[in-house]
């Protein structure tokens, strides 16, 4: 028995000590890179039942790999990730995610509808019978975003924002307890943005956990209470007010943002 | 021609009967199965498979020759066919996820590889035990001559099995082929699940050697949902449909091979399902060429008649013949290009819906039925009769148009 051995046993004892039973997600010790470039490097995470958290950093800082990482899409080179205080494998039916909607072939043969009952698969089973309520629940999730009038709508003609919409919808039908999304606004419309804040707003004043990849820092203080400023490395993570300094920002941001600029998000007029 | 109808009928006697239903079965497990690799973008792992299936052939009938037997045994041959193929499977996984070489070139290097080793294999059975070896050429491109009974059995409940295993796998193989991320992230094991399409694929080839063979198998695999494509946009019914094609090939292809017995059943198959397949790209109703080809036309002409009333309201001089033409044929120019009554009165309401337009966007900048203009959509199609009424106000005076 070495050394180092002692001293990750050591640790363990230490990481379960802490209490994590009002963490919605837990990530300790997580690694990942794609070839040999750490993408995500030693990261630790607590997000709180009940909070609205955006991962926010430049370009490059990981924090879709994250996501994918800590939710088993890309392998991890080290870490824990525990959901609602369970491991992940026993908890999940209680994540829901919504990928970026770039990462999937729109003119797949597929009806709106067809997407949203795809949140019911793993409940559905491989013999499960789709019966009358599990349209009935697919159809709600549609109209929470929207979009109920286009169920029977081909996928493939359907706008960025609405397939946005179509993505959240299906993570709706999951019914999870924490909801990872990944990018959600990008390149959507102003009423897709409005419709989808309000959905996750609804979502947190249920109870739900919300964390989004974010990448709109005029936008994060007012959608969110939570920020986790990363790159590779976590830089900062807490409530908005004590997290979003300028000090932090400029941290995690380097040169990749002009110090006014940094000044005028952290503090805006006004 | 009424050797080809008793064929289908399946009174052309047992041994046709026999052949057109096992055909006709293994038609739509493949073209069912095919499917979900066709949605997940993978068709030519089947190529791979099917080819990696000659090396196992050879070897099989050098261990039943061994043991003594006669080497003959379909069974045996398809059990020795089916280990190669998932040896080459393997080794395509392998090769793409292991090293950085893309999906494409490991299916390139394995299937000629094993096809290369299985051809040094059968032409050294050819000078072991001449006479012999006769049967093993037909798994090149099949042979329904001389199929026996339990030949037909392997075949026809292989066919079913493996339908029957994809109908209990279709939700998650549809799940990882529209979106391996969320299906990942929901749980689903993505290899599991791929290895799982795989081995399905494999059956279906296996059993598919017989009849079709290892070379043209694989457009029995590819070809109908490559069809089914055509008719519809949901993926179920794209695997119900593909199997249904399948089906029809495999029946009516044996069916003409049986009427003319020069002709290879494998290879009718194919060309009936590629003429299936023709069909459906030209004549489909939405996604076909024809229906594509009719859609811009119209289109076209929709561009060129909104167009000329805008001009004809402006006073302008028109030049494009089809745009002349269209008028004409619509009877709002006369044939000397003078504007007739309908035509004046055609272009005022055109004029009108355009400064509607142009208000309307204005006004209502964030509405989404207003977003959507297109430069062709009357207004009165989109808003309401007060909505109209209020943008109609606008309309400055000095522009010349009444309501």
């Amino acid at each position: 028995m070495t050394n180092s051995a002692l001293r990750l046993v050591a640790r363990d004892g230490e990481a379960l000590r802490r209490d994590h039973s009002g963490d919605a997600l837990t990530i300790t010790g997580l690694s990942a890179s794609y070839g040999t470039r750490p993408a995500v490097f030693s990261f630790d995470l607590a997000v709180p039942k009940g909070s609205m958290a955006a991962i926010v950093g430049p370009n490059g800082a990981g924090k879709s790999t994250l996501l994918k990482a800590a939710l088993g899409i890309m392998p991890r080179l080290s870490g824990t990730v525990s959901v609602l205080g369970l491991p992940l494998e026993e908890a999940r039916d209680r994540v829901a995610y919504v990928p970026q909607r770039a990462s999937v072939d729109w003119d797949f043969p597929a009806r709106v509808i067809d997407v949203v009952l795809m949140g019911l698969y793993r409940e559905l089973g491989l013999l499960g019978r789709l019966k009358p309520e599990h349209r009935a629940r697919a159809v709600e999730c549609l109209a929470r975003v929207g979009m109920a009038d286009f169920a029977t709508r081909q996928i493939g003609q359907l706008s960025g924002g609405q397939q946005q919409r179509v993505f959240l919808a299906r993570a709706l039908a999951q019914g999870a307890g924490l909801y990872l999304l990944d990018e959600p606004f990008a390149g959507v419309d102003a009423a897709t943005e409005r419709a989808i804040i309000a959905v996750l707003k609804d979502l947190r004043a249920a109870g739900r956990t919300v964390i989004c990849v974010h990448h709109d820092l005029a936008t994060v203080t007012d959608y969110f209470d939570r920020i986790v400023l990363m790159n590779v490395h976590k830089i900062a993570d807490g409530p908005v007010e004590t997290v979003f300094t300028p000090e932090n920002l400029q941290a995690a941001y380097g040169g990749l943002l002009a110090t006014a600029q940094i000044e005028g998000l952290a503090h805006p007029a006004g | 021609m009424s050797t080809l109808l008793q064929a289908l009928s399946l009174s052309a006697g047992y041994n046709a009967a026999l052949v057109a239903i096992g055909a006709a079965l293994l038609g739509i497990a493949a073209g069912f199965v095919g499917s979900f690799l066709f949605l997940r973008k993978r068709a030519l792992v089947s190529d791979a498979i099917a080819h990696a299936t000659l090396p196992g052939v050879g070897v099989a009938f050098l261990v039943m020759v061994a043991l003594g037997g006669s080497g003959r045994s379909l069974p045996g041959l398809l059990a020795g066919a089916a280990l190669t193929a998932a040896l080459g499977l393997l080794a395509v996984d392998w090769i793409a996820r292991r090293t950085r070489l893309a999906e494409d070139a490991a299916i390139g290097a394995v299937l000629s590889v094993f096809f290369g080793t299985g051809i040094v294999l059968l032409t050294v059975i050819q000078t072991l035990s001449a006479g012999k070896q006769a049967g093993l050429k037909d798994f090149l491109l099949g042979s329904t001559a001389g199929m026996l009974m339990v030949d037909a059995v392997v075949i026809a409940a292989g066919g079913l099995i493996a339908l029957a295993l994809a109908l209990i796998m279709r939700r998650p193989m549809i799940l990882v082929a529209f979106d391996a991320e969320f299906a990942a992230a929901t749980g689903w094991n993505l290899r599991r699940i791929d290895m799982a399409m795989m081995g399905l694929v494999l059956a279906v080839t296996v059993i598919g050697l017989k009849v079709v063979g290892l070379i043209l198998i694989v457009a029995l695999i590819i070809i109908p949902p490559a069809a089914a494509r055509f008719w519809t946009e949901r993926a179920d019914h794209l695997a119900l449909i593909a199997g249904g094609i399948g089906g029809v090939a495999g029946y009516v292809g044996t069916g003409i091979s049986a009427a003319a017995p020069d002709l290879p059943a494998g290879a009718v198959i194919v060309l009936v399902c590629a003429t299936i397949f023709t069909l459906s790209l030209l004549a489909a109703p939405v996604r076909g060429v024809l229906a594509a080809l009719i859609r811009r036309r119209r289109f076209q002409i929709r561009v060129h008649l909104r167009q000329g009333l805008l001009a004809m309201a402006r006073q302008e001089p028109i030049f494009d013949p089809l745009t002349l033409a269209v008028l004409r044929r619509r009877g709002l120019i006369r044939s000397d290009g003078v504007p007739t009554e309908a035509g004046r009165a055609e272009a005022a309401r055109t004029r009108r819906d355009e400064l509607r337009w142009e208000i309307a966007r204005a006004m209502h900048r964030d509405d989404p039925a207003v977003a959507s203009y297109d430069g062709l959509t009357p207004i009165d199609a989109l808003l309401t009769a007060d909505q109209i009424a209020e943008i109609d106000r606008r309309i400055p005076p000095a522009s010349g148009v009444t309501g």
